[in-house]
């Protein structure tokens, strides 16, 4: 009897995927432990996130492939009416209209379009399968536009392109041109030789967004504001050193150098703490999620399956690279938690829900085969 | 672009290309990463590790002191205190009732503290730390911190305050200051002033508080702290000061505007006066006020409640976002456009019976029975209505949109102050504009007829129609109307002013200017305004003024029958001396009857003020006598409004 709610319990579970978030989790409870001061109650408060998250993950993973499809629509339509309802009822906090009060608890709706893009994509490349062509590209531009369009609204321009490069990876993966892809990269060239020059860059971008990525060219020059984030960030990962300074004793963390830093900034008390060592070994077990996530992809046995996939392992590697990116200096700030590290319930429900996605279309190939 | 659609065929091979690609780029991307962070840990270990160890040093801004705001003779209408406030950080309070509850024991906390608080906890977030009692006295300050280990999470500072010693007077004219809430944050944000604002918690919220907040806020200093190891400061290392604000003198005199605003007596209304030869404010009243020192460490519930619901409207600035229509302050202005424009009328005798008749509609004069016959000259002094409808006739509604538009009517005067509403100038583009159904959109000539005489939908400040009258004053030479005289730096002594160049001249005749200012002159000796201006020891020009609030369909006009609220706005324009204007002014007495009845005596007092020195209570003044008995001279001849 035990032994069999034991089997319905791990039958939809990827035992690879697993076992590195289980790994992911105790780096986490670990730096969390040591970013908010030896505060326990923040660590067990994770570890609900995380029981939570878990559980539906697994709730995810048992629903059939063909049902996530049918799902596609309507929860695409979903998340851009609550990115309009943020519009116009949504709560503003920091100057960014990014939350919804639904009674209960406030949401973030461009967490669930997070979900809902990739798998709206992936629907549509796959019911236009057999009669693919060019206008169907132009059709997926637009759908990444719209809630792209709707966030850059909010204004949150950095979670904007998070949320588009989730789409990207769909296009890219169904077949985008590779000119096209060319042109792209250029095109990408010329924005970032423009947003670099400060004049050219205030004719293209709003002052304040430009002012971000100068701090990051040069911090030095509003150290009390934005500045102070990258000079204290840098100044942790850096005095580090191979090895670290070793577990709770991190002087930048400690005396309170690094402002949020047991949310967006928590690599740098990561980086500080354990040194190039430690950052290694968490580079090595998000190489394992990303390329366990491609091998699921790979195997998949419908188009839907491969894009969704595929885009879901490339969407946590992007989240993990503009975050590691950020915190170290290499890009401007924006605010992006570490994957699966930081604390902080909305991310790690989201990254949880995708994966429980890669899950379910894992078990539809095995299913198969069996 | 060609062909974006792979082979069908070979859709799985191209897939595990594109892996490859993805592959190849997460692998390149986490190899610059690693790069970096060699860079940083290995390369520059050494200067990082330096840098960590020094960083033992905290930057703690030091906010600076808010410029003080004095009236041109240097009387304090803003300035800060030092004193200690009581403070809690919700986030680090375990249970915020019982700490306040226990609070209670040691110093004194009011349900209105309570209410304020809650208020305050409501706009911020948790981590902010809020005032529960402000102004502590040394007593309170020593209880509590005997028994401050009781309370973690709250904390006694010393604070600057705002404080306004005038009260009521002058409070839409100075504004105050109130806490940065998230709209303030996001400006401040997209203005790239954030930084300067670490440190600070108040922000102007109104008037000039408001307007001159880059001015008036000063430059965030900060200080090196070093820290031990348990995270406090130990001494200080480096301390760059912080730049008090800039102290700012107004153009306004406040004993003026406090003559003024006891004219009001209880009234609403107000008063706009303004120096012709520079645009200054002299005094700018709106009755009634408020007392800005309640804003300044939030305000409690239910007095905020109080004041925005009042039926007197105490927190509506009347002088610049009040739109009344003109009534007859509208002819002078129409006069001057009738010059330039060279009507026929201007040079017409015209018979007057006591009504126009236009289109099968007949327009009343407020003179019963008419003058028997008006020209130009006359047609101001004694505000013949007939003659004014049929100058606007003759001039049409876009000649008048056009040229009242050079006054600034219709537009904001760009005072320097925040809010100031446009007014209504009616023409035909507004009416498509401001209504949505095709029959209301099209503009009917009859309604020419009555903005003739400044009634219709006209709407306009106080302070665009004193606007305008300095600029007749001036002769044509038009100032932006300015609050502030100048700003000056209190570090160097340093003083610079504001605005001290005209904006542009009008291209009119300056006969045609003196024509209608002559006409302005007659008023005051002979015309409407004339009981009132008895014996004045000074030139002056003006225009009595009556706009219609309640409209009379046939009826004749009877202002005890009617509720006091219905009851028709006092206006009057004027300025003196004739041929140099020190002052120009627009007062409006709400419901207070026709322009020579409750606005003209304001008027007077005002410029025997400014223009002798001398105040109401002075005996050779003996201003009530002369208003009670001038107002009823003139009830004959503007007794009667115009109805439609």
């Amino acid at each position: 009897m035990i032994r069999h709610l034991w089997e319905r319990i791990k039958r939809p579970v990827d035992p690879w995927l697993f076992l590195f978030i289980m790994l992911l989790f105790a780096v986490s409870s670990v730096v969390l432990y040591s970013a908010s001061n030896r505060d326990l109650e923040r660590v067990m408060d994770k570890v609900t996130f995380m029981g939570v998250s878990l559980f539906g993950m697994w709730c995810i993973a048992n629903i059939k492939p063909r049902i996530l499809m049918q799902l596609a629509l309507p929860g695409y339509a979903l998340g851009v009416l609550l990115l309009l309802a943020v519009e116009f009822f949504g709560i503003t906090s920091h100057g960014a209209t990014r939350w919804l009060n639904i009674g209960i608890t406030r949401i973030q709706p461009s967490e669930l379009m997070r979900l809902a893009l990739p798998l709206m994509l992936a629907w549509y490349f796959h019911h236009f399968e057999s009669t693919l062509n060019w206008r169907h590209f132009v059709g997926a531009a637009l759908i990444i536009l719209v809630p792209f369009a709707l966030i850059l609204k909010q204004p949150d321009l950095g979670t904007g392109l998070l949320i588009a490069s989730s789409g990207f990876y769909v296009l890219f993966f169904a077949g985008l041109s590779w000119y096209f892809l060319a042109f792209m990269s250029v095109g990408i060239g010329i924005f970032a030789y423009i947003v670099t020059h400060w004049n050219l860059c205030v004719q293209v971008l709003h002052e304040y967004q430009c002012r971000r990525i100068a701090t990051m060219l040069d911090p030095m020059a509003d150290p009390l504001g934005a500045g102070y984030h990258i000079i204290q960030g840098t100044i942790a990962i850096g005095s580090g050193g191979a090895f670290g300074k070793g577990w709770l004793a991190g002087t930048q963390t400690h005396l309170d150098f690094i402002p949020e830093r047991t949310t967006d900034f928590i690599f740098a008390v990561y980086g500080e703490e354990f040194g190039l060592l430690g950052n290694c070994v968490l580079l090595i077990l998000y190489l394992l999620v990303i390329f366990r996530g491609l091998m699921i992809a790979n195997s998949a046995n419908t188009l839907f399956g491969r894009l969704l996939a595929g885009a879901i392992a490339m969407n946590f590697f992007t989240y993990a690279l503009v975050n590691m990116g950020m915190v170290s200096g290499m890009l401007p700030v924006v605010g992006v938690p570490l994957p699966l590290i930081s604390y902080g319930g909305t991310s790690m429900v989201s990254i949880l829900a995708t994966f429980g996605l890669l899950m379910s279309i894992q078990r539809d190939r095995s299913l198969m085969k069996g | 672009m060609s062909r974006v659609v792979m082979n069908h065929h070979n859709e799985r091979n191209a897939f595990q290309v594109r892996l490859a690609v993805a592959i190849l780029f997460v692998l390149l991307m986490f190899c610059v990463l690693t790069g970096r962070f060699v860079w940083l840990q290995v390369l520059q270990h050494e200067r990082y590790l330096t840098l960590a160890e020094q960083n033992r040093i905290s930057l703690v801004p030091i906010p600076p002191s808010r410029g003080i705001i004095r009236d041109r003779n240097g009387v304090v209408l803003a300035h800060n205190f030092s004193a200690y406030t009581l403070e809690i950080t919700p986030s680090k309070v375990g249970d915020l009732e019982d700490t306040i509850t226990r609070l209670k024991g040691i110093v004194e906390i009011t349900p209105k503290d309570r209410r304020r608080f809650k208020k305050l906890q409501e706009e911020t977030k948790d981590f902010e730390t809020l005032p529960i009692r402000t102004k502590l006295t040394d007593e309170e300050v020593a209880r509590f911190a005997a028994q401050s280990y009781r309370f973690p999470g709250v904390e006694i500072k010393a604070r600057l305050f705002r404080q306004y010693p005038m009260g009521e007077s002058a409070s839409h004219l100075i504004g105050y200051i109130g806490r940065i809430n998230d709209r303030d944050l996001k400006q401040l944000d997209e203005d790239g002033v954030l930084p300067n604002y670490r440190g600070t918690d108040h922000i102007g919220k109104l008037g000039i508080e408001q307007s001159y907040e880059a001015h008036l806020h000063g430059q965030t200093g900060f200080e090196q702290v070093e820290i031990d190891s348990g995270g406090r400061a130990v001494r200080t290392l480096s301390r760059t000061p912080p730049q008090t604000g800039k102290d700012l003198t107004l153009a306004v005199d406040m004993k003026l505007q406090q003559m003024v605003e006891q004219q009001f007596a209880g009234r609403r209304g107000s008063l706009v006066a303004i120096d012709p030869a520079t645009g200054g404010i002299l005094a700018m009243v709106s009755q009634p006020g408020f007392d800005p020192n309640l804003f300044v460490d939030g305000i409690d519930p239910q007095t905020w409640t109080e004041l925005n619901t009042s039926l007197d409207k105490p927190l509506l600035n009347r002088a610049i976002r009040g739109e009344y229509p003109p009534g007859s302050t509208f002819k002078p202005f129409m006069a001057i456009a009738a010059l330039e424009l060279n009507l026929p009328l201007v040079h017409q005798t015209i018979s007057d019976p006591g009504y126009f008749v236009y289109g099968g509609h007949r327009f009343n004069d407020s003179k019963k029975g008419g003058y028997g016959s008006m020209n130009f000259d006359r047609s101001i002094p004694y505000s013949s209505d007939t003659y004014f409808y049929q100058l606007a006739v003759q001039m049409g509604i876009d000649n008048i949109a056009k040229s009242m538009a050079m006054l600034d009517f219709g537009v904001p005067t760009g005072a320097d102050l925040p809010g100031e509403r446009p007014g209504i100038l009616p023409s035909p583009e507004w009416k498509k504009k401001r209504f949505k159904k095709p029959a209301q959109q099209k503009w009917y000539s009859g309604e020419t007829v009555s903005i003739g005489i400044g009634q219709g939908y006209n709407a306009f400040t106080p302070m665009q129609l004193a606007h305008a009258t300095a600029t007749i004053a001036n002769r044509g030479v038009v100032f932006k109307p300015h609050a502030v005289y100048s700003m000056t730096d209190p570090a160097s002594g340093k003083t610079t002013l504001v605005e001290p160049k005209p904006v542009k001249t009008l291209p009119w005749k300056q006969e045609n200017i003196e024509r209608v200012i002559r006409g302005m002159e007659g008023v005051m000796t002979v015309g409407t305004g004339a009981g009132v201006f008895r014996n004045a020891p000074y030139t002056s020009a003006g225009k009595t003024g009556t706009a219609q609030v309640f409209s009379l369909k046939g009826a004749k006009y009877n202002a005890n029958a009617i509720k006091e609220r219905l009851r028709d706005h006092s206006w009057f324009i004027a300025f003196a001396p004739v041929d140099k204007p020190k002052i120009a002014l627009a007062v409006i007495v709400e419901n207070g009857g026709f322009g020579a009845q409750a606005a003209a005596p304001i008027a007077r007092k005002v410029l025997d003020y400014y223009l002798t020195g001398k105040l109401p209570s002075d005996p050779a003044v003996a201003a009530s006598g002369v208003a009670s008995k001038a107002a009823s001279e003139v009830v004959e001849q503007e007794g009667v409004v115009p109805r439609d």
